[in-house]
C-alpha cells in the first residue's frame, strides 16, 4: 500500500521539484520512504508503506533492461503464482516484491497484463521504448487513481491533492460532480468534484501516448440474462462460495507484516475474521463502539471475540469525537460527504496504526455481492406491490424494513404507503429501487444559491449514470439491476473511497476486502437471485456458506448497516462547534457562493434545536459543512504538502 | 394570517428553509414534491400540537390529513371544532 504520482510530458519541460511536491502530499499513504524517478518524457514517484519485501521492494521498479518502469499502489495477491509463470517464460526477477511482476507481466501479455492480476491496485507504468504511459485500476475500484491534463502534462496520482499541488488552476468545483454527490453520495464514472480532474474508473486502463489516449474497460460486474436454478443447488453453491472466500482470505493474508481484521459484530466482518483465524495462528481484531445503542454493536463484537479467541481492542467514539475529527476527514475524502460514518473509521485507523498494524481485513462488499441491503428488499416489495397496486396487504410488508432505524421511513404505515408508492408503476425504470432514496438526498438542492441551483439543475446525474449502464442491463433480473446500480454509486463512489481507502490510508493502514475478490463476485453473480434474497431474508447463500464457521447468534443476525450519528456531532452544549459557527456564518456562506445564507442559518437552528428529525435534513447539514470545508481546504489557497488539519 | 397561510409559512421555514415566497399550490401533495416523508410528518405533528393545542393520534397520522396545505388546514379546523 502506498501513494503514487507521476507525469507524462507532452510538451515543454517539467521540473523534478514538481514530482517531489506531488509525492510529499501523499506522505500519510506511505511514510516508510520516497523515490522519484525523472526520465525523459515521464516522471514517476512513490511514497512507500512497506508490507511485502521490506528489504528490496522500493519503487519505481524496472524490468531487466530498464526500459519499463512501474509504480504500484496496492497489492497483487497472486504475485507468487504469476512470478512462477513468468520465470518459466524466461523473465528474471531482482526482488521478492509483488510490484516486479507488473513489468514482466506487461512484457509477456501486453496491455492485457492487468487481467492476470488478482488484487487491489492502482498502477502507473512507463514504456520508454514505445513512449507510452499505462494507468490501470483494480476491477472494483478499491484503490484510487486520478488524472488530469494541464500545462502540457498528463498528471496522475492516488489522491487529487497531489495533482492540485502542481496544477492549482484545476481547483474549482464541478457542477456535475456536485450534483452527483448530492444525489448518489458520490461521483460516478470518470467524474470527480474537481473540474478537469478525472478518476480512472474501476476495471479500466488508460493508455496515453503524447496527447492521444485510450480508455478501455477490461472488467465489469456482469449478470446472466437467465439463470438456471436447477444447475446448482444452494448447498453446492454455498460450498463453492466458502472455498472461494477462504482462498481470497488466504491470498489476502500474504504480507511480511502482521495482518489484523476489523470486527463490527455483523455477519460479514465476523465471517472474514473467522476464516482468517483458521488460517493464521494469531489474529488481532479491531472495533469501534458508540455511546448510543442505536449505533453500537459491542455486544455482538464480544460474542465473536469469545468465539474466535482473538486478541481484540475497541475504541469508543463519541459525537464530540466525530465533530472534532471532521475537518481532517474532509482533507482525506476530497469530496463533500452526506454522512459522518467515515469519521469513526478514521479514528479506528489511527488506533490500528498506533497498535503497530499496517494491514487489516474488512467485511466490505458482502452486501453488494450477496444482496444484503434493505434497499434491495424495498425494491422487491415495491415491484410486488406494483402488480396489485390496490392491495392493502402488500405495502404492509414495508414494516419489515429498517428495524434498526430509530426514526424509520416505515414507522407510520400510511405515510410509508404514500412515500414508497411514488412512481410505483415505473417498474421498468433502470433506477426503480433507488429513486425514492435519491429524491431524499437531493433535498440538499433547496439550500443551493440561485447560481449553483441553476447549474446543478442543468446537470443530470441520472442521465450520467444511465450512460454507464451496460447494454444487457435491462435484460438482467431485478435484483441484479439493483445490485449493479448500488455498486456503481454507493460502493465505488462512497464506501470504497470516502469510507474505505481514504480513512484507512490517512493513518497509513491498508484495508483488504476479501468479499470483493473478482473470482467470488463472478461466481455469485451467475447464481439464481433467490440464493441471495429469499423472500425478505437477505444473504441467504452467505449464511449457508458460513454455517460451520460462525456462532448461531451471529449467523441469524438481521443486517444492521454501519452508521454513526449525524448533525448532533457538530454541536456541544446547544451551540455549534467553533469551526462550524465560523464556516456556516452568513459572511462565509455568501463568500463561498454555493449555498443560500438564510437557508443554511435556518438549517443550523433546526439542527441545534433538535428539530431536524429526518435523514434529509441531517444529510443536508453534513453536506453543507463538508462542502464548505472542502472549499476552505482545497480552493482557498495553494495545497500544502501536509494536512492543514490534525487528524 | 389565515390558517392556510400559516401552514404555508411553517412549511416554507421548516422544510424549505426559506422566508421567501414558495412555489407550492395548496392542493399539491407534499410527499410528491419531496417535502414530506414520515419523519417530516413527525416534525409537522409536533408543530401542530404545540402551535394549535391539538393532540394527533397515531391513526390520524395519515396523508389524508397531512399531505397538502389544504388538508392540513382542514385537519386543524376539524380538530379545533
Amino acid at each position: 500500500m502506498c501513494g503514487i504520482a507521476g507525469a507524462l510530458i507532452t510538451e515543454g519541460a517539467r521540473t523534478r521539484p514538481d514530482l517531489d511536491r506531488m509525492i510529499r502530499t501523499l506522505r500519510h499513504r506511505g511514510p516508510d520512504g520516497y523515490r522519484v524517478l525523472d526520465l525523459p518524457g515521464c516522471g514517476l514517484a512513490h511514497a512507500r508503506l512497506s508490507i511485502i519485501d521490506l528489504a528490496t521492494g522500493a519503487q519505481p521498479i524496472a524490468n531487466e533492461d530498464e526500459t519499463l518502469w512501474t509504480v504500484l499502489n496496492g497489492e497483487i495477491f497472486n504475485y507468487l503464482e504469476l512470478r512462477e509463470e513468468l520465470e518459466a517464460l524466461g523473465h528474471r526477477f531482482r526482488t521478492r516484491s509483488d510490484t516486479e511482476v507488473i513489468v514482466h507481466a506487461y512484457e509477456a501479455f501486453g496491455d492485457r497484463f492487468v487481467e492476470r492480476l488478482v488484487g487491489q491496485f492502482a498502477i502507473g507504468l512507463w514504456d520508454e521504448r514505445r513512449r507510452r504511459l499505462v494507468l490501470a485500476r483494480d476491477r472494483v475500484g478499491i484503490r484510487p487513481l486520478f488524472f488530469a491534463r494541464t500545462q502540457g502534462w498528463l498528471l496522475f496520482a492516488s489522491e487529487v491533492k497531489a495533482i492540485l499541488a502542481v496544477a492549482p488552476e484545476l481547483a474549482h468545483l464541478d457542477d456535475r460532480g456536485l450534483a452527483q454527490v448530492f444525489t448518489f453520495w458520490g461521483t460516478v464514472g470518470e467524474r470527480t468534484v474537481f473540474a478537469g480532474v478525472r478518476s480512472l474508473p474501476a476495471g479500466h486502463r488508460l493508455v496515453a501516448e503524447g496527447t492521444q489516449e485510450r480508455l478501455q474497460q477490461y472488467w465489469d460486474w456482469r449478470f446472466p440474462e437467465t439463470t438456471n436454478s436447477a444447475a446448482t443447488s444452494l448447498e453446492e453453491a454455498a460450498e463453492q462460495v466458502r472455498a472461494l472466500l477462504a482462498d481470497a482470505v488466504r491470498l489476502q493474508l500474504r504480507a511480511d507484516v502482521p495482518v489484523g481484521a476489523y470486527l463490527s459484530g455483523g455477519l460479514d466482518s465476523s465471517g472474514i475474521a473467522a476464516l482468517a483465524k483458521q488460517q493464521t495462528r494469531r489474529l488481532r481484531t479491531f472495533s469501534v463502539t458508540f455511546d448510543e445503542a442505536e449505533y453500537d454493536e459491542s455486544e455482538f463484537q464480544h460474542r465473536m471475540v469469545e468465539a474466535l479467541g482473538v486478541e481484540h481492542s475497541a475504541i469508543r467514539c463519541s459525537e464530540s469525537d466525530i465533530g472534532q475529527v471532521f475537518p481532517a476527514l474532509i482533507w482525506h475524502t476530497e469530496t463533500p460527504i452526506l454522512r459522518t460514518a467515515p469519521a469513526p473509521l478514521l479514528w479506528l485507523a489511527k488506533h490500528v496504526h498506533d497498535s503497530g498494524f499496517k494491514v487489516v481485513l474488512t467485511g466490505e462488499g458482502a452486501d453488494e455481492v450477496f444482496g444484503g441491503y434493505d434497499l434491495f428488499k424495498e425494491g422487491k416489495i415495491r415491484r410486488f406491490w406494483a402488480k396489485q397496486p390496490n392491495s392493502a396487504w402488500r405495502p404492509l410488508l414495508f414494516s419489515r424494513l429498517y428495524p434498526y432505524l430509530a426514526r424509520s421511513p416505515v414507522a407510520h404505515r400510511h405515510f410509508a404507503r404514500t412515500f414508497f408508492g411514488q412512481r410505483l408503476e415505473e417498474v421498468d425504470h433502470p433506477f426503480y429501487a433507488h429513486l425514492t432514496r435519491w429524491t431524499t438526498t437531493r433535498g440538499l438542492f433547496k439550500l443551493l444559491s440561485p447560481d449553483w441551483l441553476a447549474q446543478l439543475s442543468r446537470a443530470a446525474p441520472e442521465a450520467d449514470l444511465e450512460r454507464l449502464l451496460p447494454p444487457a442491463f435491462s435484460r438482467w433480473n431485478a435484483l441484479a439491476r439493483d445490485q449493479y446500480v448500488e455498486v456503481k454509486t454507493l460502493l465505488e463512489g462512497y464506501l470504497l473511497c470516502s469510507q474505505g481507502d481514504r480513512v484507512a490510508l490517512a493513518h497509513s493502514v491498508e484495508g483488504r476486502v476479501p468479499f470483493l475478490d473478482h473470482r467470488l463476485i463472478e461466481f455469485v453473480n451467475g447464481l439464481d437471485p433467490r440464493f441471495k434474497l429469499r423472500g425478505l431474508r437477505e444473504k441467504r447463500l452467505l449464511r449457508r456458506a458460513l454455517v460451520n464457521d460462525l456462532p448461531a447468534s451471529i449467523l441469524g443476525r438481521v443486517k444492521q448497516p454501519y452508521r454513526a450519528p449525524d448533525s448532533r456531532c457538530f454541536f456541544r452544549n446547544g451551540e455549534p462547534l467553533p469551526y462550524v459557527r465560523e464556516l456556516l456564518s452568513a459572511t462565509n456562506v455568501r463568500r463561498s457562493g454555493y449555498f443560500r445564507a438564510e437557508g443554511v442559518e435556518r438549517l443550523l437552528e433546526k439542527c441545534r434545536d433538535g428539530r431536524a428529525l429526518g435523514a434529509g435534513d441531517n444529510m443536508a447539514f453534513v453536506g453543507v459543512v463538508s462542502t464548505l470545508l472542502l472549499h476552505e481546504q482545497f480552493l482557498s489557497g495553494r495545497i500544502t504538502e501536509t494536512s492543514p488539519v490534525n487528524a | 394570517m389565515d390558517l392556510r397561510a400559516e401552514v404555508r409559512h411553517f412549511i416554507a421555514e421548516n422544510f424549505l428553509l426559506t422566508s421567501g415566497p414558495i412555489d407550492l399550490a395548496d392542493a399539491e401533495s407534499l410527499t410528491s414534491r419531496g417535502i414530506l416523508d414520515s419523519t417530516g410528518a413527525l416534525e409537522l405533528v409536533a408543530h401542530l400540537e404545540a402551535r394549535y393545542g391539538i393532540a394527533v393520534t397515531d391513526e390520524e397520522l395519515h396523508p389524508d390529513n397531512l399531505d397538502s396545505v389544504e388538508r392540513i388546514a382542514a385537519f386543524i379546523e376539524r380538530k379545533r371544532a
